[in-house]
């Protein structure tokens, strides 16, 4: 394991990794911090007429900086952005938790028993690895309430294919090895194998695949919300700021732009961290990501 | 050959199969009652019970399921419930604009992105494969739908250059020969541009690294080793041989693509496949949600077996190893 933290930390001295380390420590940190630097209430809406579409930069009747703006409802565009920086990070986390949780699970399993149920999950695996994920999304999301938690469970339900993948070829090649047959010599139980000797050794890719995932989960949340069957105004989220500025582009071109560049410099983060993450934990394949 | 694409053709079957039936029950089990959306708030419970008798909505899950299979073993998908037209010509309609959205902007994304990929492969560790990847990296990033609203704000607000919704003007109809076809470029030049540059960014990052491999293999040492020039090491034996996951990637990038072109015919009012389901979706609108989905799998599916077919001609050695079995 000391190992393991010791390649993890030659993520930061990769300038992929540090730079997506930054933006999502400072996104994070944003998320936390929402109410101390921001007005406080992503709702808030004083005099409609007075403080909507003030441009970035600009100060309002109250004396109030508006640093992105406002958009229709004269409500301050940087609040909504850190506040939505929750529910977007919040959700793709959580999102991707769940995708990793069943995929290690159908994965360990195919990966380690024999019988009929292997190719069963196998192809129970591919069967959900062909349906077009958005589709199902929409029918999940637009069929029930909209709301976060239901968005987390969508995406974990429709994600954990590729991991589940991933992990049953590792664990497949693992219970090959000599240790794993040692093990079982010593009379351990095949359930204790497989959770305390096989599967540590197999999650390093899983890493890898969590962290692409969660920006790929961002990026789907904010989709859903975008088409009004994620996260419901006024809550903020990225997905529907950028939807509302849609209808303001022409005269409050920003509202639309701000949610949109976080969203980007996020999921970018993400791809950067996970291509360096790949690079310090597989170094058999190190220059072959992009750098 | 033959055996095995039929057998890849009855998993394509089964896939479509599969998701009809989860959309059928998916349907059923969700609360909200089409026909109280299609009768409105003012409607009396002898209305609702006599409408929801007439479209068979009244009977048993089982039975409904029953009935729909019969229906559409025999061809007939029913009509709107929101629309009351034909499902068939509503798809009909749909289907061609959303395959020639995705089909170009797959073969133009899969030729820029090898261009792109195999430049920074061959150019590894310089300047320009950095900048490449960081542009590269920020394309794959990019959500397909704000970067439709972005390059509306450009080339329709401010430069005043491109329509930004539908497939054609309120003239298309009066328009013929060339000036028809230059109203439908000009529609799709948004569309197809976003889906495009979203496309190119993925394709790239995977073919530099599938370059890298190939590269790295003995064969290409071999090669150079024996005297042959470089650029013709490159495109006949590192190029040519990184196209065989590329390729794989093809067939696997598609239900992905069509995921990025709903989104994209949203924010496009592109009259295709993806518009008409997220609209039916939310009117409940049963039977065109069943078959939109079902389309929509169907030329996943169909998508998956071209590329399928493609890798075989891209590695002859795929050929040998099916007319074993």
């Amino acid at each position: 394991m000391k190992r393991e933290t010791g390649r993890v930390t030659w993520v930061l001295r990769d300038h992929r990794g540090r730079f997506g380390t930054i933006v999502l420590a400072v996104a994070v940190l944003c998320a936390l911090a929402a109410p101390v630097i921001s007005t406080g209430d992503p709702a808030a809406q004083r005099d409609v007429v007075a403080t909507r579409f003030l441009p970035p930069l600009s100060t309002d009747l109250h004396g109030v900086v508006h640093p992105l703006g406002t958009d229709r409802f004269g409500r301050d565009v940087w609040t909504r952005l850190v506040y939505g920086a929750r529910i977007s990070l919040g959700v793709g986390t959580l999102a991707v938790l769940v995708s990793v949780a069943i995929g290690v699970v159908v994965g360990a399993i195919a990966g380690f028993s024999g019988g009929l149920v292997r190719p069963v999950l196998l192809a129970l695996t591919d069967f959900a690895l062909a349906l077009p994920r958005v589709v199902l999304l929409l029918l999940l999301a637009a069929l029930w309430r909209p709301s976060a938690a239901l968005v987390v469970v969508v995406l974990g339900l429709t994600g954990w294919m590729s991991i589940a993948r991933l992990v049953q070829g590792e664990v497949r090649s693992l219970a090959a090895r000599p240790f794993v047959e040692g093990a079982a010599a010593l009379g351990l139980r095949r359930a204790r194998i497989l959770a305390r000797h096989v599967l540590p050794n197999a999650l390093t890719p899983v890493i890898v695949a969590a962290a692409l995932g969660i920006g790929n989960a961002i990026m789907l949340e904010a989709g859903l919300s975008f088409l009004g069957l994620g996260v419901q105004p006024p809550v903020p989220s990225w997905g529907n700021m950028i939807a509302s500025g849609r209808d303001t582009l022409l005269n409050a071109p920003w509202v639309a732009t701000a949610p949109g560049v976080a969203l980007v410099l996020v999921v970018m983060a993400c791809t950067l961290v996970g291509d360096a993450l790949q690079d310090a934990l597989q170094p058999a394949n190190r220059g072959q990501t992009p750098r | 050959m033959l055996a095995a694409l039929a057998r890849r053709l009855a998993a394509g079957l089964a896939v479509v199969a599969g998701v009809a039936t989860l959309t059928f029950f998916l349907l059923r089990l969700a609360p909200g009652d089409p026909v109280e959306r299609l009768l409105g708030p003012a409607a009396t419970a002898e209305q609702l019970a006599a409408q929801r008798q007439a479209l068979g909505l009244d009977q048993s899950l089982p039975a409904q399921y029953a009935a729909w299979l019969a229906r559409m073993a025999r061809g007939e998908w029913g009509r709107s419930i929101a629309s009351g037209r034909p499902v068939r010509a509503v798809l009909a309609e749909a289907w061609p604009a959303t395959a020639a959205l995705v089909g170009l902007s797959l073969l133009l994304s899969y030729l820029l992105g090898i261009a792109v990929g195999a430049v920074q492969a061959a150019r590894g560790g310089t300047r320009l494969d950095t900048a490449l990847s960081v542009s590269t990296v920020t394309l794959f990033a990019l959500p397909g739908y704000w970067l439709g609203l972005m390059l509306v704000l450009l080339f329709t607000y401010r430069l005043r250059a491109l329509p930004s919704f539908g497939a054609h003007g309120y003239d298309g109809d009066a328009l013929a020969g060339l000036a028809r076809l230059r109203d439908l470029l000009r529609h799709v030049a948004l569309p197809l541009a976003t889906l495009t540059l979203v496309g190119i960014g993925g394709t790239a990052r995977f073919v530099r690294g599938a370059m890298l491999d190939a590269r790295a293999a003995p064969f290409v040492t071999t090669a150079l080793a024996k005297g042959l020039a470089a650029p013709r090491v490159w495109l006949h034996h590192v190029l040519r041989n990184a196209l065989v996951p590329v390729v794989t990637l093809l067939g696997l990038s598609l239900p992905a693509l069509f995921s990025g072109a709903v989104f994209v015919e949203a924010v496009f009012a592109w009259p295709g496949v993806g518009r008409i389901l997220v609209e039916a979706v939310q009117a409940r609108d049963y039977p065109v949600v069943m078959a939109a989905t079902t389309v929509s799998a169907f030329l996943v599916v169909v998508g998956n077996l071209l590329a399928d077919l493609l890798l075989a001609w891209v590695d002859p050695r795929i050929h040998y190893r099916s007319r074993e079995t």
